[in-house]
């Protein structure tokens, strides 16, 4: 009777493929990396959608239509002030999900405020450009370059908008359900959205702002 | 509280990471921007370098920043990033190819008569 079980116990071993254990093999993956890996794909959706405002944007970079181009539009000083928020608010953000994983509840609302603030700046920053080209007259209605303009730079600082509320939303997350698992996906969720963010505006200081100055 | 140890792993090296993209990522963008101010370079390059510039700083934030490595856990996420670079590729260097075919196409002062409100 042993010696018929342990047969089929080496049958069983036999079946199993030869190759080195995988990471299918493991059993499913955790939930923490199917949500971030599903998170991912619709960073790169929006990502592609981004990307067609960038070619409608290098269409029409040329089409003023009489009114003004980008080297009479552009602040670079204006820019790089807005550049270096954004990246240092990356890093913050980074920071603060290092915090959380550590379970640094000061340390964590300490980085969500610093990259909250940092955000907001850039956000100011960004409006203040926008009004001052508008009460120059250059409406996204003057050219088929300011309606591009507008609208890719525009969708971005609405991106990060949305994010800045995201942010005060998992705040008052933590605050009322401390660090749980789905908290934790939550916040691991927005520091890749606000990474991807800060990507999509490396693009967009290269091609508008850097680009868009250099005869 | 729950306690997820693939989360609590991540300790004094993980502030170490983010340093590192933020050092590299500002000499990066410090380097565009002069790039595109000085006289000094040999202008009809100075977008190629721009370009180039922007893919590595894109790169180090990718590694840095969104931690996408070339770790078994992490094959998805490369795959379908290769993929999205893919489709980012066709939809910005198609536009551009065939817009410009098409204004270089276009007879002379066909533009012209073909205005917005059309």
């Amino acid at each position: 009777m042993n010696i018929a079980v342990d047969t089929r116990a080496i049958e069983l071993l036999d079946v199993r493929p030869e190759a080195p254990a995988r990471a299918s093999e493991a059993g499913p993956a955790p939930k923490r990396i199917v949500v971030g890996y599903g998170f991912w794909i619709f960073l790169l959706s929006d990502i592609v959608m981004f990307a067609a405002l960038f070619a409608a944007y290098a269409v029409l970079v040329h089409s003023t239509a009489g009114g003004p181009g980008g080297p009479q539009l552009f602040s670079q000083a204006s820019v790089a002030i807005e550049t270096a928020c954004l990246l240092a608010s990356s890093y913050t953000c980074g920071l603060m999900l290092l915090a959380a994983n550590s379970r640094r509840r000061g340390a964590f609302y300490l980085a969500a405020v610093v990259t909250l603030v940092l955000g907001a700046a850039f956000l100011a920053l960004e409006i203040r450009e926008f009004a001052g080209m508008i009460a120059r007259g250059a409406t996204p209605q003057t050219s088929a370059f300011l309606s591009a303009f507008f609208t890719l730079v525009g969708c971005h600082g609405l991106h990060v908008t949305i994010g800045l509320l995201w942010l005060v939303v998992m705040m008052a997350q933590v605050a009322v359900k401390s660090f749980r698992a789905s908290v934790m996906r939550r916040l691991l969720c927005f520091s890749l959205f606000w990474h991807a963010l800060d990507i999509i505006w490396v693009a967009l200081f290269t091609v508008v702002y850097l680009m868009g100055v250099v005869p | 509280m729950t306690e997820t140890p693939a989360l609590a792993k991540e300790g004094p090296s993980g502030v170490l990471v983010y340093t590192t993209g933020l050092f590299l990522a500002v000499i990066l963008t410090a380097t565009s921007f002069w790039v595109a101010n000085t006289t000094l370079l040999w202008a009809p390059g100075v977008a190629l370098g721009l370009a180039v510039l922007a893919i590595a700083q894109m790169g180090v934030h990718l590694v840095f920043f969104l931690h996408i490595t070339t770790a078994p856990d992490n094959t998805n996420n490369v795959l379908a990033l290769a993929f999205g670079v893919l489709i980012v590729f066709l939809v910005v260097a198609g536009s551009l190819w065939i817009m410009g075919d098409l204004s270089s196409m276009m007879p002379a002062g066909a533009a012209m008569r073909m205005p917005m409100h059309h």
